[in-house]
């Protein structure tokens, strides 16, 4: 009897509590930080987004795929790394592949993307560096290894008829140093280089 | 309070934890062989059962023998991890399965065989005698029971408050205390002790025990306790550990391996339904093999002959816990309250300097006071002639004169020799007055006088003044004999070991407080209680406990066991009163009041005998696991022989070498576990660190090597 | 040139782990001890009707834990199951039963495991009133349950080990939220999103289409790596640049998952009164940490492998921007702390390399381990390490003053069992019952082989340690795991904290042993050394045997 009582007690407060927090903690508190980010940080709030023209074509954050539809990679375009989001930088569906080390479907990826870049831009599979032919753990990994984006810069050269050193330098202008000289890796914007490249023209 | 006994003997500062003084045959052919039916009687699951990690090894042992039986019906063993077993392979499991089982019993037999024999001991003491109880006793008319009805009847009826005869030449009937009378008593039977002591009425010294010889004089008794629970049926229940219950410490140690156990089973029962996804799994034998490899056997196996053997030590240092739970609170105390006489001094002053005041020759100084004392038969009275001889002044055999004694009215002692000199000597105000009657005492003199007692106070020291009157009423005060209780060799020592320990010395005597000071800080102990009374001592006792602390004390007499019950370790002297005897958890047969500091080391050997071998145990695990994992799945996935670091023969023989040396270690260890480990007063971080290095370290090292060492003479075995 | 960029990224981390250690760590010991309420907490305490001036016995605060818990996982249930009438649910359906419980299970149990895809499953409303809610009060339950286990043992003679209502209220006022606010600014500032803009439709630059999704990111960021929670607001967590745009903010998000498990141990040593035993614990979770980072990195910079050497590097499931060093970082912090947030993909890690993530969770979550599980956790293991070596110095065992005897142990070892048992029976369980395995190995399982097995034995340590990470080929979302994880994150979570309060209730009522030489001395490194030792022993031992048919048997080759 009383320990029932003592129990519906500590339920009732147990209940209170818990709607009085959700007020606090899950109204108030996100739209506090939604309401300082859309004033002060409108841009990253929003989500980074890339404008050519005035239309917005994507977020610099987020990698899209240069393919055409029926998902071969646009040779004119520096191609972004594998994706496994949906049919491929699907941004509303991100994910890894989460195929592991000894998986055969993604040993057989591996070799048959290593040898289709080597192909396509003319290199020695041997140089076909591992962020080319491995797929990123977000799907929609926006960047790529200075590396394969200079690996790509003959045959991106070729498909727009511009000279490989102009290319070249673009791509150098947009290889991202590691954040404080130390922290990660260094990059190269997919996204951000192609809008650079289209600027050029050609 | 001050209870003067006579000098104990000194052994205790020579006894020492690991040198038992009765020598018993420890590990030897014929203890084995005495034990091996006891083990194998052992075997039975429901008393295997009390001890969960050794029942699980006999339930593994079952099912291997089970399997090995049925394998040739069912075309030989079957393939482990996709290794082949050789035929022989589960036998070889089985046997040495019941091997660990019956090691762990032999352990536990061996450590009982050794209580047994002293229980025999004893028991022959307990065979009943003829008791002459007095059937009317009146304690105020007639206290010696001569004129009394007197009605003989067998000790095994007596009850409760009988009160019965004994005469020289015949065996106390039962415990009791003695109302009438003094005697000398043999007690070896129980103390193993041959000299007879002396019991007498009254005093702290009244307690018989059943069993023992009467040498001489007839006493009366009254009977104390009910038959069947004598002293004498208590130690023997206790040396032969049938009442033997567990301990705080034991019963956590045993939830822990309880709870790894656990584990362990669950670890192998999920084992093959989770091989079965990757087509690898074990067969049964293997899993048991592995199993018992893991369980905690070795701790498990010789836990009880741990704390059976722990018991066993203190009966050899001939002192009687009355519970495994007080041996183990030993072990924490972290104050003693030790006694200053008999304990910390030898119990009596000693002269040990003849002071003269201004104007008097020293010879007649010494001359006076040896006279004075060579009738003296008490400790005082000789140390003063011995020390006047040692000094040149001999007086000789020849007794001229009356001896006057020492008495609580005069508080003096002396001599009246034939000439009409009168020799005194005694306490200072004792001495003036004597003087005064006749004479008056100058006051150059009395000032001397005061200053030289008040400085030998000081010191610790008891003076002693000494005086003269002539015959024709000339009264001279020679000077002080200066008498001084000394510290026990080595005492000092055995403190600061002690205090390294984190085990406080508190003195308890009651001297005043100037003298226990001098006396505390010459001994070298932590603290002292002067002018202690009985209640001053409880109150102590409170106080530590207050503050969390452990405190162990001795005692023997009535006034004592309120204290002894009070504290977490309380002696009682075997020649104490039973009331005593009943209030403290541990009695000492020796009555030696410095065991004090043995029963502490034992206590703390029984917990890192302990402690030890888990650690031993559980470190093992780590070989065993290299031995038999690699061995378990190798067969399915060649790339885990990198795992089999020992480089072992084949799977078979390193599932069977782990098996064997798990079995092994055990016998090997069964003399640590009776011997307990060496226990070395040194702080709790150096005794860590040993002991990790030793059994931590050590136990991971050891199996690796045994096993590989195993796996060489098994690898020798046709098909492994 | 390779080991300075991981030496420097270690070294800054700890440097700002160092220089929080003190302040942190005794601002928490004020928060749990000060006698003063803030306005707003009257306020609070007399809505909810509870007086915050009266102290409870731990049966009372076990109560409130268990009824304040137990509304939580039927509060998430029902916002879950009416998802579809809830507002800015962006037009998703309500979520099915099991998936309803599983997820308010792992929730509510600081777990947060998914078994779904929060894009395509919740809505704002739930993520925020629902999810977001329950990262703050977990991860203050669970501080309070390690700060009243401390109260226990610096108390004496005590009947009381604190206040449920007050403890939870206070850590989720004073401690989580204004770090949460702040953080969630910063990571703001970095590129976290924070919107109500459901998904937009974009045309790419080369002319694709494609949908950019929109949430409150950042504020739901904040709370999950300072409360160890780890649930992502995105299918691949922490590995969306949405949630963790650039390398910086994926160390600033390591720093707040770090922060409140590495300074409990000051808190810990404040309220005993003695820092020393404060730094013995720190010391240890340390030593696993760095360990663990480190063996992880190298492992997964090494690349063994078929398909990591193939590639040429083992950059399968790793992002560009973080590279192999600041994803192992990640990795090893977040299975380390119970968070089991990801910026890599655990699954696609080298078969060695996986096996790290897996072992950082069979040690029981305590290096640091969750906010106030990790604590406790580590203080349960020294309970047993003080009792092996304390038999070893001859005395009864006593931890700071609190004497080892057969309750604290029988609670204790009963605590460790909870673990193992869950992870060994549930893996063997969806591999034993024949149903079950059809199931488990034709949906649930994604890579064949050993590393099917070992995406299962993943899920079933991650649950049972509360730390939600997964190897996420496993589609969990079926039946048997749904309901098998969920049972194992509640039992993983609640069975040893109810130890937990009933050891702090029987320390409380126990005198104190005054400390002397011969007290085995709890705050040296030989200590410190014998609680790894035990820790590796007891805990990760038992799982060496599944190991092998794991990961071990993978990348042994």
């Amino acid at each position: 009897m009383s320990a029932a009582r003592t129990h519906l007690r500590t339920a009732g407060v147990a209940v209170r509590s818990m709607l009085l927090l959700t007020a606090v903690l899950g109204v108030g508190y996100p739209l506090v930080i939604t309401g300082i980010g859309q004033v002060a940080l409108p841009n990253q709030a929003n989500g980074s987004t890339v404008s050519v023209d005035g239309e917005t074509i994507g977020s610099r954050l987020i990698g899209q795929s240069f393919s055409d539809a029926d998902g071969n990679p646009l040779p004119e375009w520096f191609q972004p790394r594998p994706s496994a989001a949906g049919d491929g930088y699907d941004a509303g569906a991100s994910s890894g592949s989460n195929l592991g080390p000894e998986n055969p479907d993604l040993i057989a990826a591996i070799e048959e993307r290593r040898a289709e870049i080597a192909d396509v831009n003319g290199v020695d599979p041997e140089e076909v560096p591992a962020d080319a032919v491995t797929a990123s753990s977000s799907g929609v990994d926006p960047h790529i290894s200075p590396e394969y984006a200079l690996l790509q810069v003959p045959r991106v050269a070729a498909e727009r008829g511009l000279t490989e050193a102009g290319v070249r330098s673009v791509v150098e202008a947009n290889i991202q140093d590691r954040d404080l000289g130390y922290l990660g890796e260094r990059t190269v914007n997919v996204l951000r280089l192609n809008v650079a490249l289209a600027a050029m023209g050609g | 309070m001050t209870t003067i006994t006579t000098a104990p003997p000194a052994r205790s500062e020579t006894s020492h934890p690991d040198t038992p003084r009765k020598t018993s045959d420890a590990f030897g052919a014929a203890a084995l062989g005495e034990a091996l039916p006891g083990a194998f009687r052992k075997l039975d699951p429901r008393r295997m059962w009390r001890n969960p990690v050794m029942f699980i090894v006999e339930v593994g042992a079952v099912l291997t023998t089970v399997i090995a039986i049925a394998e040739p019906f069912l075309g030989g063993p079957d393939a482990s991890g996709g290794s082949t077993i050789p035929a022989s392979f589960t036998w070889g499991i089985a046997i040495w399965l019941w091997l660990t089982v019956l090691f762990a019993n032999l352990a536990e037999s061996v450590a009982e065989g050794r209580g047994k024999a002293q229980a025999d001991s004893l028991r022959r003491t307990r065979t009943s005698t003829i008791a002459h109880r007095v059937t009317t006793y009146d304690e105020t008319a007639d206290p010696s029971a001569a004129e009394a009805e007197i009605s003989d009847l067998s000790s095994a009826e007596l009850g409760l408050g009988d009160v019965v005869v004994i005469t020289a030449g015949e065996l106390v009937p039962g415990d009791g205390d003695i109302v009438w009378g003094i005697a000398s008593i043999d007690e070896s039977a129980i103390t193993g002790e041959s000299a007879p002591v002396v019991r007498e009425s009254g005093g702290d010294r009244s307690a018989v025990t059943g069993g023992t010889r009467v040498l001489s004089d007839r006493i009366v008794v009254r009977i104390t306790s009910k038959p069947g629970e004598t002293f004498v049926d208590r130690m023997i229940t206790l040396v032969e550990g049938a009442s033997r219950q567990k301990t705080p410490n034991e019963i956590a140690l045993h939830v822990l391996l309880a709870s790894l156990s656990i584990i362990f089973v669950v670890v192998t029962l999920t084992i093959n339904p989770i091989a079965s996804s990757v087509g690898a799994e074990a067969s049964v034998p293997v899993l048991v093999a592995l199993l018992v490899c893991l369980i905690p056997t070795t701790i498990g196996a010789l836990l009880s002959a741990i704390g059976i053997a722990g018991m066993d030590r203190l009966v050899q240092h001939n002192v009687l816990a009355m519970s495994g739970r007080a041996v183990e609170a030993a072990g924490d105390v972290t104050t003693l309250l030790l006694d200053k006489t008999g304990t910390i001094t030898y119990g009596n002053r000693q002269a040990s300097a003849f002071v003269r005041l201004a104007g008097v020759d020293e010879q007649s100084l010494i001359r006076a006071a040896a006279l004075s004392s060579r009738a003296d038969p008490t400790p005082e009275g000789t140390s003063i002639v011995d020390l006047a001889t040692r000094q040149g002044i001999q007086v000789g055999e020849l007794t001229t004169g009356e001896v006057v004694p020492f008495t609580a009215q005069t508080r003096m002692s002396g001599l009246d020799q034939p000439d009409g000199t009168r020799i005194r000597k005694g306490a200072g105000s004792a001495v003036i007055a004597w003087i005064e009657q006749e004479t008056r005492v100058d006051d150059s003199v009395r000032a001397d006088l005061d200053e030289q007692i008040d400085r030998i106070s000081r010191s610790g020291g008891t003076p002693l003044v000494v005086a003269v009157l002539s015959p024709g009423g000339d009264g001279r005060i020679l000077g002080v004999v200066h008498l001084k209780d000394v510290v026990k060799d080595g005492l000092k020592e055995r403190f600061a070991e002690l205090r390294s320990m984190g085990i406080r010395t508190m003195m308890i005597t009651g001297d005043n407080p100037r003298t226990a000071q001098a006396i505390a800080a010459e001994a070298g102990v932590d603290g002292y209680l002067a002018e202690a009374t009985p209640e001053d001592k409880m109150e102590l006792i409170k106080k530590e406990q207050a503050g969390g602390k452990l405190v162990a004390m001795t005692g023997d007499g009535t006034n004592d066991a309120p204290a002894l019950a009070q504290a977490d370790v309380g002696v009682a002297m075997n020649t104490g009163t039973s009331a005593a005897k009943e209030a403290g958890n541990m009695v000492d047969l020796d009555s030696d009041p410095t065991k004090l500091i043995d029963i502490v080391a034992i206590g703390k050997q029984l917990l890192i005998t302990r402690g030890a071998l888990t650690t031993f145990s559980i470190a093992n695990d780590i070989a065993k696991y290299f031995a038999i994992i690699p061995a378990m799945f190798a067969g399915v996935f060649p790339g885990l022989t990198v795992l089999n670091i020992m480089g072992l023969h084949s799977p078979a023989s390193a599932v069977l070498s782990a098996i064997i040396f798990n079995a092994i270690v055990i016998i090997a260890l069964i003399p640590l576990a009776l011997r307990g480990v060496k226990y070395r007063p040194l702080s709790a971080s150096a005794v860590l660190s040993r002991n990790l290095l030793v059994y931590g370290l050590g136990g991971v090292i050891a199996p690796f090597i045994g096993i590989k060492l195993i796996d060489v003479v098994v690898s020798l075995i046709p098909g492994f | 040139m390779e080991i300075l960029f991981v030496v420097l990224q270690l070294g800054t981390l700890a440097l700002i782990l160092a220089l929080l250690y003190r302040p942190l760590g005794e601002y928490m010991a004020r928060i749990y001890t000060s006698k003063k309420h803030l306005a707003v907490e009257r306020g609070f305490y007399r809505l909810i009707g509870v007086d915050s001036a009266t102290e409870q016995t731990w049966q009372a605060y076990m109560r409130g834990v268990l009824w304040f818990s137990g509304i939580g996982v039927v509060v998430l249930y029902l916002l879950q199951r009416f998802q579809a009438v809830l507002p800015y649910s962006l037009g998703l359906p309500a979520v099915p039963e099991g998936l309803s419980f599983n997820t308010a299970a792992s929730f509510v149990t600081n777990t947060n495991w998914q078994s779904y895809s929060p894009e395509l499953t919740l809505g704002y409303t739930v993520q925020m009133a629902g999810l977001a809610v329950q990262n703050f009060v977990s991860a203050a339950v669970g501080i309070a349950v390690a700060i009243a286990l401390v109260r226990g043992i610096a108390r004496s003679r005590a009947a009381t080990i604190g206040n449920f209502w007050v403890d939870l209220t206070r850590g989720t006022l004073r401690l989580l939220l204004p770090i949460s606010v702040l953080s969630a600014l910063v990571l703001l500032a970095g590129g976290v999103i924070q919107n109500f803009n459901g998904f937009t439709e974009i045309t790419t630059l080369s002319g694709g289409a494609q949908t950019l999704p929109g949430g409150p990111v950042a504020s739901q960021e904040a709370i999950k790596n300072l409360g160890t929670n780890g649930g992502g607001f995105f299918n691949v967590n922490a590995s969306h640049p949405f949630e963790n745009p650039t390398a910086w903010t994926s160390l600033l998000q390591i720093v707040l998952m770090l922060m409140i498990p590495f300074s409990l141990p000051r808190t810990f040593g404040r309220l005993v009164g003695d820092d020393r035993q404060g730094y013995a614990i720190l010391a240890v979770m340390a030593t696993f940490y760095m360990a663990s980072a480190l063996i992880l990195t190298s492992l997964e910079r090494a690349g063994i492998g078929t398909a990591p050497e193939l590639a040429g590097g083992a950059l399968e499931g790793k992002e560009q921007r973080f590279g192999i060093f600041a994803s192992t970082l990640f990795g090893a912090t977040s299975t380390l702390t119970s968070t089991g947030a990801v910026n890599s993909m655990h699954d696609s890690y080298t078969a060695l390399g996986g096996m790290i993530p897996m072992l950082n969770m069979m040690l029981g979550e305590i290096a640091p381990g969750g906010v106030g599980s990790g604590l406790y956790g580590l203080l349960i293991l020294a309970i047993i390490a003080v009792f092996v070596a304390g038999l070893l110095v001859g005395r009864t065992p006593e931890y700071l003053g609190k004497k080892i005897g057969p309750t604290q142990i029988t609670l204790a070892s009963l605590y460790i069992l909870v673990m193992p048992i869950l992870v060994l029976t549930g893996t063997a369980l969806s591999f034993a019952i024949p149903g079950i395995r059809d199931d488990v190995e034709s949906t649930s399982i994604w890579n064949p082989g050993n590393h099917g097995l070992s995406e299962v034995l993943y899920a079933f340590t991650s649950a049972s340690n509360n730390n939600g990470s997964a190897f996420a080929g496993l589609t969990a979302n079926t039946p048997w795991l749904n309901t098998a994880l969920g049972l194992a994150v509640l039992f993983g979570r609640f069975i040893p904290i109810v130890f937990v309060l009933a050891l702090a209730g029987s320390f409380a009522i126990q005198d104190k042993v005054p400390v002397t030489a011969g007290t085995m001395p709890t705050h040296r490194p030989l200590f410190a050394g014998l609680l790894v030792g035990v820790t590796l022993i007891v805990t990760a031992l038992t799982f060496f045997p599944v190991l092998t048919l794991g990961p071990l048997a993978e990348g042994l080759l």
